[in-house]
């Protein structure tokens, strides 16, 4: 890590009690231009923050406004074409794909608007993926997949294949995928996106739950004003640049007692 | 808000803690996937498509079963031959008049140059043999009270009986002194006593031969179908009372007593080349051919070389058809990179989520191509039990013993593997660069 660090430090020059150890992430000048045969596509168009460790942020912003790149980048899903990403003290933009792998793999827990659950595999099966890449042997790694089931209220569904479940089942098993890596940083593109308003509510409370209760770092692309009101801090996009990032007080969801109750049904 | 917090914190901690101790604590893991994890990947895929997966590996099935079937046919119909072969004898020689090997037409066996001497002077090297005998051969019928037949007339001594292996059915074969007077007596193969007896007794009869009562002394066990004009169709009687009997027993110059071959059995095998040479020297200096350095005017045959020759034949047979078959392999091995193409197009988005979650191009690849390797090895693997399935069957219906040997199965499974590996490779390198967001994005 110190190394690490320290190339971070001699790539961009800043001096080195720049670098917070309380920062989960911390992009300078980002930008990603994408090419579309001769047309040239900035999604991206210079942004620079930081998200400090245990952050609750929301990304909001028209459609086609780069939060969707953005977030890529942050995952370690992609490069930008400029700039640098620090995650957790690592320079990321210098990494190679193997590198980014191992980052994602060590760091990262990924939901999306379409859950992505193999349909093939039981809802315990497709929490224990990360963790089979990670080559966590049989026994370990089902006594953490059913764990983090239990987390997400889905302990009674384990052996449940995703099309034998609801849009909000799958999307908690799916975050009970993103938690069984044990990663620093849950990243959402539009988790709720597909979910109506009251599953929306429950999938936030579990997101709030994991950041408050395990200071998770959570961040999260949305366009629905009730959902980022969950987070603490929003950051705003359009046309690929930052334009406002905002503290705000987080809603606290009125829904835990249900939550539990779902949990334990 | 306050004791909002405390109430949540205080359900996590009493409701989940344990589970989130259990999730959040380091994890320790070797780093890289397990070859089980990979291998019951790639067989819920395979399964989850189950027809499709069949036919694909029909393919390798077929070149399988048809490789380790033909060889087994193959091995079996040249170990069936070799076997007939050998029971004509064992280490044999044949010297013929003329020269064989020179193409029909030119074959002159008619030149009745070898003769008596000769024989007597091959003896007369006091060769390292298990035996030696002269032949004199024609034609003729012989009649019987019931029937007559037109059989090969074998005048030949008694050393003719051990080295061709004959076995008697009923009699004896003519002895030594016999064969010195010429006395009047015949050994019939077994068509022939049959033909002419049927299942009556032959041994103490009497036959005619060109108006000439004959004593039959003996008759052979049949011998089967050997390449040689079947033995179970001569006749064998002293060469001294065929010489005399017939007219055309002379050498080309009506000098001496011709004969239309020798046989000879050599005592061991390593032999059999320096044996051959002496004899060719000797008949060469006796035909007076060093002298003007002409060709040889005789033909030597050697059991060995011939069995050498006709296993080559079967051999090279053999490997043809197994190369034939080996072709349906390869097409096999195109089905296969068909599908698996088809597979990464359509698991795109999954291939997309596993590197998101952690896989490495690495273990993608690795993925695709033991998918490809467990569709062709699977297929490998039946199409030996069905390649088995039909040499057995050969075998039982009694046409020839077909045994499939550990070289075929061999053979047969590792290039299945190789197949899987060559046409595999391919799909999995496209499947492993895929980049992870245009793989989720994937509609
Ligand atoms: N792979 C790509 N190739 C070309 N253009 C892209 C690609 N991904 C995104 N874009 C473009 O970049 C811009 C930002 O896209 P995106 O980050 O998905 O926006 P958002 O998620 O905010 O809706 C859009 O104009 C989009 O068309
Ligand atoms: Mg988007």
């Amino acid at each position: 890590m110190a190394s690490a660090v320290n190339r971070w430090h001699d790539a961009i020059g800043y001096p080195l009690q720049t670098i917070s150890e309380n920062f989960m992430i911390t992009v300078t000048d980002l930008k990603k231009t994408y090419h579309m045969g001769d047309i040239e596509v900035n999604a991206l168009n210079g942004v620079s923050f930081e998200i400090k460790k245990g952050e609750f942020v929301a990304i909001m912003g028209p459609s086609g406004s780069g939060k969707s790149t953005l977030m890529n980048l942050i995952g370690c899903l992609d490069t930008p074409t400029s700039g640098t990403y620090v995650l957790d003290g690592d320079m990321v933009s210098q990494l190679d794909d193997v590198e980014l792998a191992a980052a994602r793999a060590a760091k990262l827990g990924f939901i999306f608007q379409q859950y992505n659950l193999l349909p093939r595999q039981t809802a315990l099966r497709n929490v224990e993926l990360p963790l089979i890449y990670r080559g966590i042997s049989g026994a370990e790694r089902h006594r953490r997949a059913a764990a983090a089931l239990e987390i997400v209220g889905m302990k009674e569904r384990t052996d449940h294949k995703p099309n034998e479940l609801s849009g909000g089942q799958q999307q908690r098993v799916a975050i009970a995928r993103a938690l069984s890596g044990s990663p620093s940083v849950i990243l959402a593109d539009e988790p709720t996106g597909a979910l109506d308003t009251k599953t929306s509510a429950e999938i936030m409370d579990i997101l709030q739950r994991l950041n408050r209760e395990q200071g998770l770092t959570v961040v999260l692309v949305t366009h629905e004003y009730d959902v980022a009101a969950y987070a603490g801090r929003v950051l705003t996009m359009r046309d690929g640049e930052l334009v406002g990032d905002e503290k705000q007080t987080p809603r606290m969801t009125t829904q835990v007692v249900t939550m539990a109750g779902v949990a334990g049904k | 808000m306050a004791t909002n917090i405390a109430t949540l914190e205080g359900r996590g901690t009493t409701k989940s803690a344990s589970s989130a101790d259990i999730v959040f604590a380091p994890l320790q893991g070797s780093g890289s996937v397990s070859w089980s994890e990979i291998a019951r990947t790639a067989f819920d895929s395979l399964l989850a498509n189950r027809v499709r997966s069949f036919l694909t590996m029909l393919g390798v099935i077929i070149g399988v079963a048809s490789v380790v079937a033909l060889m087994a046919l193959g091995d079996g119909a040249s170990q069936s031959i070799t076997s007939q072969i050998q029971s004509i004898g064992t280490n044999l020689l044949f010297i013929a008049p003329g020269q064989l090997n020179r193409g029909p037409g030119s074959g002159n066996i008619a030149a009745q140059n070898l003769s008596l001497d000769d024989y007597e002077a091959i003896v007369a090297l006091k060769l390292p043999l298990n035996g030696v005998a002269p032949v004199a051969q024609t034609g003729g019928t012989l009649v019987a009270a019931a029937a007559d037949k037109q059989v090969s007339i074998v005048g030949t001594t008694p050393s003719y009986a051990p080295l061709h292996s004959f076995e008697m059915a009923a009699g004896t074969f003519f002895d030594e002194v016999q064969a010195r007077d010429g006395t009047a007596v015949v050994v019939l193969g077994a068509n022939v006593a049959k033909d002419l007896f049927g299942s009556g007794q032959a041994v103490g009869q009497t036959v005619r031969l060109n108006g000439q009562p004959l004593r039959v002394i003996g008759v052979l066990k049949a011998k089967g179908g050997g390449g040689f004009g079947s033995v179970d169709d001569n006749a064998f009687m002293p060469i001294k009372y065929a010489q005399q009997r017939f007219a055309n027993m002379r050498t080309a110059d009506g000098n001496k007593y011709r004969v239309s071959s020798i046989t000879l059995s050599v005592t061991n095998a390593q032999d059999i080349e320096g044996v051959q040479g002496r004899i060719s020297a000797l008949l060469r200096d006796r035909h007076g051919l060093d002298s003007d350095g002409s060709e040889d005017d005789f033909t030597i045959l050697s059991q060995a070389a011939f069995l050498s020759t006709l296993n080559t034949i079967t051999g090279l047979l053999t490997a043809f058809l197994a190369a034939v078959a080996g072709i349906s392999l390869l097409v096999g091995g195109i089905g296969i990179m068909n599908i698996m193409l088809v597979s990464v197009t359509e698991r795109t988005r999954e291939i997309g989520l596993r590197k998101a979650v952690g896989a490495r191009s690495r273990d993608i690849l690795l993925q695709f191509l033991v998918e490809a390797v467990a569709l062709s090895l699977t297929g490998g693997l039946l199409g030996l039990a069905l390649g088995f399935m039909v040499a057995t069957l050969v075998t039982l219906s009694g046409v020839l013993t077909a045994s499939v040997s550990l070289f075929s199965v061999s053979l047969a499974v590792g290039f299945a593997v190789i197949v899987g590996l060559f046409f595999g490779i391919y799909p999995a390198q496209r499947a492993a660069k895929l980049n992870p967001i245009d793989a989720l994005r994937y509609e």
